[in-house]
């Protein structure tokens, strides 16, 4: 199956039949109000949130009385057009040119920050990159263990810890490593931490500081890890995160449920930051770079029934 | 938590309240806010719609109380539904007659199982009850490690094989509990998607095999739209018996709680409060709809104060605020013990009205410390009755303070209206329904 129709399963659930496949988008109606409401309430099943919504649906609006659109084919035409250049970046593949290329992994608890670290590396390692990754959660129970299976089955290197250090010694420590054995990637997975607790925070812009202070430079990299099936608490989450550490790009993960991962266009209209990566599904291949078009196309799948 | 959506509902009903009569373009109003309010907390579209229109319904049928302003009753309605949405009364946990009784814990990946069921072996062990926990979740990598590793933080025995059908696991835990004479089993299951037929398929098996009394479907409280999809595709395969809500520490609204119990049916038992094992604390409907409706959580607020104060001083404050005694004197010592603990943000949320005074989650130290100044600029009398406080005394009280007049204005009315509340709440035995009294 090709990535653009496994994402549509994806995103839209498993469908019935093409026939059905944007019935709201492709059918001509007229620009009454049960279009509008229905249209509304698309996006908002899809988590875009109120306020975006209705911000989208004044635009529409005001363009279809202005261009005298009759017909909804015209209105989702242009919807899909403005949110697919809205959510269209530049920058948005991942930057690895600095050597080596730190990528640190942020997020709340249980978005799937390692999962996510594991299979960029395999992808890395794929490309013949040397991998190192480095368990910074010295937190969580076991998080450790998790990230070394990743690393053993990606051949990656792996440095840890004490369960309960220092999380910032265990990136000091890590760099110098790969800075000493030469290693291209290193890929520095973080505690989950809810964003408005302030000191766990703190704990993040240090760990900032020291990759700044040993590599010489910023993180090539900080992406912030988003469950797919979080609601408008994204915002929040994107907002913090990029106060406490610049977000260089966000990784929307669990897509294959589903959810729709509307939330996103909300993210973008408060912060600039790209979305780089998918996940939508168990498989290393399943970790795939964000297309806005797809993403666009798959809202208006239809429902499947639950 | 949920303290925005009390903003929100706070801000429409502070409004109402300042009229004789509700028109019905009125009550058109309110529902259009309140269905607004729901979605932006994250309540599903279909849940938030079926609530608006029983809140209409009801707000122009027959039950509007005699006794009651039009805007009071708008309250009581919106409040009585939004408790009945959450499940009603606090919800217990079952146990079986014939020990071992089995909890078992599912949920999509990420949700906090493994967490949450050392949480509540923690729990179950300070009720005296001996518990085991399996280890049935062999997909995650170290997700076995992680549920030994709390087990010795708590000291709770664990039940483990490294690989094989978590099927067979769960069925040789069980038979591990009988053979030790333990009281409880925990099944710690792997994450999986509803839609995972394959994944399933091994819940109903593991449900079929080990009889569980409880099956606790433990959601993420930032869950959106999807919850209602998620949770009724559990519930139709395993029939969920009750929901831990986690993560609700966080500013995450919460809506999930209203629209998971919508479609289930299944009673939020508990809420997962940080990450620390003993951050697990029973869910309360009533102090919840009471919060989102702005009214402050006074029970909580009482709990709270225990730890600080000994229970004779707790006793003389809860019988301050039921009979209206509570002078702006004991809402400065309140804010400096308070101070003390050093959870502000917190704690200000639990009193009536001050959340919409500071509505900032993070408390800014210098409002609190403004207050303070406006209080401790007061005589003693005006602290004790702030209705004396004319615009002369204000002027007085601003310019000692160091603060406006508006200042001033603004934290008198906050109290006098926490005041108007807390009398009304005095009147029954049980503040069922806080503000309305009877």
């Amino acid at each position: 199956m090709s990535w653009f129709g496994k994402l549509r399963d994806a995103l839209g659930g498993s469908r019935q039949s093409l026939a059905e496949i944007e019935t709201l988008a492709t059918a001509r109606r007229p620009l009454d109000r049960a279009f509008w409401n229905e249209l509304e309430e698309v996006l908002i099943a899809a988590d875009f949130g109120v306020s975006t919504a209705e911000k989208i649906l004044d635009g529409l609006q005001a363009a279809a009385r202005r261009n005298l659109w009759t017909r909804s084919d015209q209105v989702i035409g242009r919807f899909k057009r403005d949110v697919e250049s809205f959510l269209t970046m530049p920058e948005s593949t991942l930057r690895l040119e600095a050597r080596p290329a730190v990528l640190l992994i942020v997020g709340v608890n249980g978005t799937g920050k390692t999962t996510t670290i594991g299979k960029l590396a395999q992808d890395f390692r794929t490309q013949q990159k040397s991998v190192m990754l480095v368990a910074a959660d010295t937190f969580r129970a076991a998080a450790a263990d998790q990230l070394a299976v990743w690393a053993q089955r990606s051949g990656s290197e792996f440095l840890r810890g004490r369960e309960g250090s220092d999380p910032s010694a265990v990136v000091y420590d890590g760099i110098a490593a790969a800075k000493a054995r030469g290693i291209d990637v290193v890929l520095i997975d973080t505690a989950g931490r809810l964003q408005t607790k302030t000191n766990l925070m703190e704990e993040l812009k240090k760990m900032r500081r020291v990759i700044e202070r040993e590599s010489g430079a910023p993180p090539a990299e900080t992406l912030l890890v988003v469950d797919g099936t979080t609601g408008q608490n994204a915002i929040s989450q994107a907002m913090l995160f990029n106060e406490a550490t610049a977000l260089t790009g966000i990784v929307v993960t669990k897509l294959d449920s589903t959810a729709k991962g509307g939330v996103l266009v909300g993210i973008a209209d408060t912060l600039n930051v790209p979305v780089k990566l998918i996940g939508i599904g168990e498989g290393i291949e399943d970790l795939r770079p964000f297309e806005a078009r797809a993403f666009v196309d798959a809202l208006f799948e239809p429902e499947t029934a639950a | 938590m949920l303290e925005a959506l009390s903003q929100r509902l706070g801000a429409i009903f502070a409004r109402l309240g300042n009229r004789g009569r509700l028109t019905e373009a009125d009550v058109n109003e309110v529902a259009r806010e309140v269905r607004i309010a729901l979605l932006e907390a994250d309540v599903n579209l279909a849940v938030a719609k079926d609530f608006v229109a029983r809140v209409k319904e009801r707000a122009v049928g027959a039950d509007v109380l005699a006794s009651l302003t039009p805007a009071q009753s708008v309250i009581k309605i919106v409040h009585d539904e939004l408790v009945t949405l959450m499940g009603g009364a606090v919800a217990r946990l079952q146990f079986s007659d014939a020990p071992p009784s089995v909890i078992m814990l599912v949920g999509l990946q990420g949700s906090g199982k493994t967490t949450q069921a050392a949480k509540l072996a923690l729990r179950l062990k300070e009720q005296g009850r001996r518990s085991l926990m399996i280890a049935a979740d062999v997909q995650r990598p170290a997700a076995i490690a992680q549920l030994q590793t709390l087990g010795k933080q708590i000291d709770v025995p664990v039940y483990a094989e490294q690989t094989g059908d978590p099927v067979g696991i769960a069925q040789r835990g069980l038979s591990e509990a009988r053979r030790l004479g333990l009281s409880t089993v925990i099944v710690d299951t792997a994450g999986r998607l509803q839609i995972d037929d394959e994944l399933m398929v091994e819940l109903e098996r593991i449900k079929e095999r080990t009889s569980p009394k409880e099956i606790l479907f433990v959601a993420d409280a930032m869950t959106g739209q999807e919850a209602t999809r998620v949770a009724k595709g559990f519930h139709d395969r395993v029939g969920i018996t009750g929901v831990i809500l986690t993560k609700m520490d966080g500013d995450a609204r919460g809506g999930a709680a209203l629209s998971i119990h919508h479609v289930t049916g299944a009673p939020i038992k508990f809420v997962g409060v940080g990450e620390r094992v003993s951050a697990l604390e029973p869910f309360h409907p009533d102090r919840i709809a009471s919060r989102i409706l702005g009214m402050g959580d006074v029970l909580t607020l009482i709990e709270k104060t225990q730890s600080v104060y000994t229970e004779q001083q707790a006793r003389d404050l809860e019988q301050k605020l039921r009979r209206n005694e509570f002078t702006l004197d004991d809402f400065l010592g309140q804010l400096r013990q308070v101070r003390k603990m050093g959870s502000m943000a917190e704690l200000v949320k639990m009193i009536p009205g001050l959340s919409r005074a500071l509505p900032n989650v993070e408390i800014d130290e210098r409002d609190v410390q403004r207050i303070e100044a406006i209080i401790c600029s007061m005589t003693r009398r005006e602290r004790r009755y702030p209705q004396i406080l004319n615009a002369s005394r204000r002027r007085r009280v601003a310019s000692g303070s160091g603060t406006q007049v508006s200042d001033v204005n603004r934290l008198v009315k906050q109290f006098e209206a926490s005041r108007h509340m807390m009398k009304q709440l005095g009147g029954g035995k049980r503040p069922r329904l806080p503000f309305l009294g009877r």
